[in-house]
């Protein structure tokens, strides 16, 4: 197997007294998306957050993560950014009184080049709207400006958060598109909740129950096997919840079923 | 007609010095979530280094650009306070609410007590140009100089300050901080170094308003921080956290509602309407006036 881009051994996380990860492992590969599932609780979130090192000064982190050779605990957030470390969160985080066009130059970074032009491409809608408040944004231009702030500067590794949480079926297909694309240049590990948008892009998934990893492996096999699934995520394969394919799977019927682990 | 213009004005001069030392607590309130109970102490140190400045440092002295040279001084002994405040005692406190009030308070205290043990407790003449002991006649009314010199400096320092928020990297990152101060983090940006910069210019506009707080007042004295900070912080809370604007607008109220009533009513009656104000506010907007966005 290829050198993993991450690492995380035996991550325990506990926040106000609460042990909310209790000796998590998973590596995360150096290309494609690594998704992170399971069932609402059970420390997806307080994974990435403590990855990127913003647990609760309440909050005590034990274990390793490693990116390449480089350990990430006790290092400042910042630096881990600057170094590759790219981070969307949940709810999008834009800073909502300032305009678009302010969100991204606070992205900028001093001595490196900005890729306007490779977020403008994914995104045009965050040109034509520059000088708009971020917080007049629908969800999905929300998004789109979480994960462009992001884009322009080169990652080594994306953590995204939840990225189609709360959007409307024909967003959440943009926003599977696009992580599609950015996932062929730089590897992500991904938060998700919509399986249809897992199968889409995930190679490999990591299963989270109870603060611990209850499976590893190939996300497809994961999705495949109905049983397993919904034991792991309380929710079938099968429904799937709103498709990121356009109009072919759009017009399925399990396309309108409720479920989901969202 | 006179009687109206001259309280409108010098409730204006009040309003501008409560400005001064309201919108460097309410960035820093805004940004770094401190309640900043030293902040007091900044406005004691750049009066006092004015005073001194003006008395013993070469080139300094009560008059003309002599003046200036001693504000400046006071200015940048306040700023230089304020980052030493930022680095030494509030950095390794940040999230620790409980520590950062004791801190704030104690220092504070400590503060005026130093001051006290090197000057007296009692109050010293304040050296200021002759022309501000003066009045011009506004549409009739005898207006002091002081307190219009203390209009033009609040209104120079609120155009300054939001200029900087608006057209500065370090003011967008302030602006953003108030907003999501972790999101500004993960974005790659050491906010502690903003978190300095806001000190410095609190401490600077604070000291600014103790060395034109002394030319309005006549004189300075060791508790004066720690009584303009009391309404200072009520200027804060009316305008809304972070918001520079918002304490302006909260600092106009305050001096006008204080003035008026102390005038028309009997004398202290305008600090309890000023108390009252607050009051309603914090019922009917909690957040303030213009909440936590640092507005340019």
């Amino acid at each position: 197997m290829t050198e993993p881009i991450l690492s995380v051994e035996n991550l325990s996380v506990r926040i106000a007294g609460l042990h909310i990860l209790q000796g998590v492992s998973f590596d995360v590969a150096p290309t494609g998306v690594t998704v992170l599932l399971g069932r609402n609780g059970v420390g997806k979130t307080t994974t990435l957050r403590a990855i990127v090192g913003l647990t609760p000064r309440n909050g005590e982190v034990r274990g390793t993560i490693r990116m390449g050779v480089q350990s990430l605990l006790a290092r400042p957030t910042h630096r881990l950014v600057r170094d590759g470390l790219g981070y969307v969160p949940e709810d999008r985080c834009v800073f909502a009184g300032l305009t678009v066009a302010e969100n991204l130059r606070l992205a900028e970074r001093r001595g490196t080049a900005p890729a306007y032009d490779k977020v403008f491409a994914l995104f045009p809608e965050l040109d034509r709207r520059g000088r708009q408040r971020a917080g007049s944004l629908s969800g999905g231009q929300q998004q789109m400006l979480a994960i462009g702030r992001v884009l322009l500067n080169d990652n080594r590794l994306l953590l995204v958060d939840e990225p189609t949480k709360g959007l409307a079926p024909k967003v959440v297909t943009e926003v599977a598109e696009v992580l599609e694309r950015v996932a062929e240049s730089v590897p992500v590990l991904l938060v998700e909740q919509n399986l249809a948008v897992v199968r889409r892009l995930a190679r490999d998934a990591v299963v989270l129950s109870a603060g611990k990893v209850a499976w590893t492996g190939n996300a497809q096999d994961l999705l495949l096997e109905t049983a397993l699934t919904k034991s792991l995520l309380g929710v079938g394969s099968g429904e799937v919840p709103v498709s990121p394919r356009s109009e072919p799977v759009l017009r399925a019927p399990q396309s309108r079923t409720k479920g989901g682990a969202a | 007609m006179s009687t109206v213009i001259l309280l409108t004005l010098t409730g204006l001069g009040l309003a501008a010095l409560y400005f001064l030392v309201a919108s460097g607590l309410s960035l820093v309130f805004g940004l770094a979530d401190v309640l900043n109970f030293a902040h007091g102490l900044f406005l004691g140190v750049g009066a006092y280094a004015t005073w001194w400045a003006a008395g013993n440092l070469p080139g300094a002295g009560p008059e003309g650009f002599g003046f200036l040279v001693a504000v400046a001084f006071g200015v940048l002994a306040g700023a230089l306070v304020a980052v030493l405040v930022e680095l030494v005692l509030i950095r390794p406190l940040y999230s620790r609410t409980i520590e950062q009030v004791l801190v704030t308070v104690g220092l504070s205290l400590a503060g005026v007590a130093l001051l006290q043990a090197t000057w007296g407790a009692d109050p010293r003449t304040f050296p200021r140009p002759g022309w501000t002991r003066e009045v011009t006649s506004v549409l009739g009314a005898n207006v002091p100089n002081a307190g219009l010199l203390l209009i033009v400096a609040a209104a120079v320092v609120l155009g300054a300050l939001l200029a900087f928020l608006r057209f500065t990297r370090y003011g967008l990152i302030i602006r953003a901080g108030v907003e999501n101060r972790e999101m500004v983090t993960a974005l790659g940006i050491d906010v502690r170094k903003a978190f300095t910069l806001v000190f410095a210019l609190g401490g600077a506009a604070a000291a600014l308003a103790g060395a034109l707080g002394g030319v309005y007042f006549g004189t300075v004295s060791p508790g004066q921080g720690g009584s303009l900070l009391i309404f200072a912080f009520i200027v804060v809370v009316i305008g809304g956290m972070g918001s520079v604007v918002g304490s302006a607008y909260a600092a106009v109220a305050v001096g006008l509602l204080q003035q008026f009533v102390n005038y028309y009513g009997t004398s202290g009656l305008g600090d309890i309407c000023v108390v009252g104000l607050l009051a309603v506010v914090l019922l009917l907007r909690p957040q303030g006036l213009a909440g936590k966005v640092a507005h340019a």
